[in-house]
């Protein structure tokens, strides 16, 4: 059985209103929804006594869960004869089964709802007007016409409609889901400022939200938790991973991990943890495709890494696009997808010349900071170099050299770079003894201050 | 009566209870990663993967060379790759023109910090699914690197045993003692093509010519490149050195 409300004054509020009575709930047009009734006798007896418990409740004030005005309710054995019906009939209205075309036989032929049967308003119109020129004028004379010389003049939308008005369609509500809310939050009788009574309250809430997740066949990859602090402030942490995932075991060590390293001020009163739902990610690996670290556990041993070493000292490098030494930026390590493998295998640009056998590249050791050099130079050329840090040190005659190269960049900003570089090998021992390579060396002199430095060693 | 049974009776008799338990278990060699350097394949046939190698050498022996190599060969093989990074000497605008693919290698900078560098390898180790993972302590000195506790090789060892992975060392002085499968010792001739000291210091690199006639240009050094094995199992006799040539062309 289906129940129409129909109320000329109230339109938001209808719904609500209907979840009240029914979780199955249509909202099928502006101040009309249609509930499925089936199921309810338990709670309000017969359809008639909820058909009039409806009524009742309508009339109270707002504040009391009402509506506050009178509405229209009609009972039917389809959805379709309980809208008309509830359009048409004031009151309370009960169709029996079998009983639809008796209540509609007096409906004016112009009050059709041809939404209902999914008939364009501009072909409804024209078979409207067609029965009036027959002298149709209710539900009763069309339903009572021939169905074959119906088909036969007006096509399966002439049949569809006389259907309508014969009170004899059947279909599902559509109905209306609340939206899901992928929100847990808890308030706490005293404020927590240990981590591990926390990890108690975050595995509740995560525990939750992965079964809300779950029951939606989705996963995520962005948590945000906001802490409600004992000074009234909020401290929010958001955690982004590069993959979806719906593990609540890997999300609670994460948020451990981060809260670790990013403490409240604070005690916390309060924890809300919401996500971002997205659509589970399916991988199929190849059978050739060498092995790599199972996402779940890479993105565990990233943020415990990062924790040890730093967040920036972790990551992939990126070079930039400047001739200035030595400048990359760390990105995030994210394990590339068979898209990006795909792309990888085209030739790489510029940058990114592939070594071949002919072409060996020599490693290159950079210092950093660059160790402060003093540099003793004949006729302007690096004779003896000394160079002191706190990790190393450098010092030697010069053996062997070249350069200088100067670069220069930069000059419209305060950190511009101007600089000769050379390549010097030292070699340690005096005259009388056997001298004897030690090392290669990147150094170079800074033109704007004049000051040496050892770059870097040949490797 | 007898009372004395021989050990091969012995065995015989309790062989159907206790299946192969007597018999000796010979390893499998190990499936090996490739250096990219053909030389250094030919003597040694890579690294060994599930193991420790180690490759130790002085400044300039051109242990970061061959570690390029094999960072840039196994990402092209589209393996992922873990640099823990002790002193924070890898130079990523040298590197790239090595080949690395930086986009299947995580870079871990301990910021001089040995006890991190060695959490890190850990932690990586135990994460699971790296091809590579290499440990430069290539800047720690000698002494230091000697210090180092040997559970920690160990239990890399014992980590990485019937993985993928392959563990690559790079120290001054070999440290590993007998953890490590393949010890490789270093040693670059740093006899380069020398610029005729008769032209202007400050002349730009077109204008300076060496007394070969080559134009000498950064890193434009090694002339050639000594390898030794100090370890390996099973031993090969007879093989256990190699020089090649080494031509590397504007490091910039």
């Amino acid at each position: 059985m289906f129940a129409c409300i129909y109320s000329p004054d109230v339109n938001e509020e209808l719904d609500d209103f209907a979840y009240a009575f029914s979780p199955v709930v249509e909202h099928t047009k502006q101040h009309t929804v249609t509930i499925d009734v089936a199921g309810c006798e338990l709670m309000f007896g017969s359809p008639y006594g909820l058909a009039t418990e409806v009524a009742t409740r309508a009339k109270r004030p707002r504040a009391e869960g009402g509506l506050g005005s009178q509405v229209n309710i009609a009972i039917a054995g389809n959805p379709d004869t309980a809208i008309h019906a509830a359009l048409q009939l004031p009151g309370v209205s009960f169709v029996a089964e079998g009983e639809e075309l008796t209540c509609l036989r007096e409906f004016p032929i112009e009050s059709l709802e041809y939404s209902l049967v999914n008939i364009e308003a501009k072909q409804a119109e024209v078979i409207l007007e067609t029965l009036k020129l027959w002298g149709v004028q209710t539900f009763g004379a069309f339903a009572e016409l021939p169905i074959t010389g119906v088909s036969e003049r007006l096509g399966q939308e002439g049949v569809h409609l006389q259907a309508l008005a014969a009170g004899k369609t059947s279909r599902h509500l559509k109905s209306k889901q609340p939206a899901p809310i992928f929100s847990n939050a808890v308030e706490l009788d005293h404020p927590i400022t240990e981590l591990e009574p926390l990890s108690f309250i975050y595995a509740r809430l995560l525990n939750q939200l992965c079964a809300t997740l779950s029951s939606y066949a989705l996963a995520t990859n962005e948590l945000l938790v906001v802490m409600t602090l004992e000074n009234k402030s909020d401290h929010q942490r958001k955690l982004s991973l590069p993959h979806p995932l719906l593990d609540h075991k890997v999300f609670l060590k994460l948020l451990l991990l981060d809260t670790e390293m990013h403490p409240p001020p604070t005690g916390v009163v309060g924890l809300t943890i919401s996500c971002e739902p997205v659509k589970p990610r399916v991988i199929q690996n190849g059978l050739f495709v060498p092995l790599a670290p199972a996402p779940d556990k890479l993105e565990l041993t990233l943020a415990r890494l990062a924790k040890l070493v730093g967040e920036t000292n972790i990551g992939s490098p990126s070079l930039l696009d400047t001739h200035r030494p030595d400048a990359f930026i760390m990105k995030r390590f994210v394990l590339p997808t068979k898209a990006d493998t795909r792309r990888r295998r085209k030739p790489p640009n510029n940058r990114q010349i592939p070594a071949t056998d002919q072409q060996r590249r020599v490693g290159f050791r950079m210092f950093r900071p660059p160790l402060r050099a003093v540099v003793q130079a004949e006729r302007g050329w690096p004779a003896q170099i000394s160079a002191w840090g706190k990790q190393r040190g450098v010092y030697g005659k010069v053996a062997q050299l070249a350069g200088p190269w100067r670069t220069t960049g930069d000059w419209w900003r305060t950190d511009r770079w101007a600089r000769d570089e050379w390549d010097v090998a030292l070699e340690t021992g005096s005259k009388n003894q056997s001298s004897k390579i030690q090392g290669i060396y990147r150094i170079y002199r800074e033109l704007l201050s004049g000051a040496w430095f050892v770059e870097g060693n040949y490797d | 009566m007898r009372t004395a049974i021989s050990k091969t009776e012995l065995e015989n008799e309790i062989a159907g209870r206790f299946g192969d338990a007597f018999r000796l278990h010979e390893k499998l060699p190990p499936a090996m990663l490739s250096t990219g350097i053909p030389e250094v394949d030919a003597l040694t046939g890579g690294v060994p993967r599930g193991a420790i190698s180690e490759i130790a050498g002085s400044v300039s022996s051109g242990r970061t060379s061959l570690m390029f190599s094999l960072l840039a060969q196994a990402t092209s093989n589209l393996e992922v790759c873990a640099l823990i990074d002790t002193n924070d000497v890898f130079a990523p605008t040298m590197a790239t023109t090595a080949g690395i693919d930086f986009d299947r290698m995580l870079w871990i900078r301990c910021a001089n910090n040995l006890e991190h560098a060695f959490k890190a390898t850990d932690l990586l180790l135990h994460a699971g699914g790296f091809g590579l993972v290499v440990l430069d302590i290539g800047e720690v000195a000698a002494k230091d690197a000697r210090r180092i506790i040997s559970s920690w090789w160990y239990r890399f060892r014992k980590t990485v045993e019937n993985k993928p992975t392959s563990i690559i060392v790079i120290s001054q002085e070999a440290c590993t003692r007998s953890c490590a499968l393949l010890t490789l010792e270093l040693n670059a001739t740093a006899a380069w093509s020398t610029t005729s000291r008769q032209n202007n210091v400050y002349k730009f690199p077109s204008n300076l010519k060496t007394e070969s006639s080559v134009r000498v240009t950064h890193a434009n050094l090694f002339s050639g490149n000594e390898i030794k094995i100090e370890r390996r199992r099973p031993i090969i006799p007879g093989l256990n050195e190699s020089c090649f040539q080494s031509y590397a062309i504007n490091g910039q």
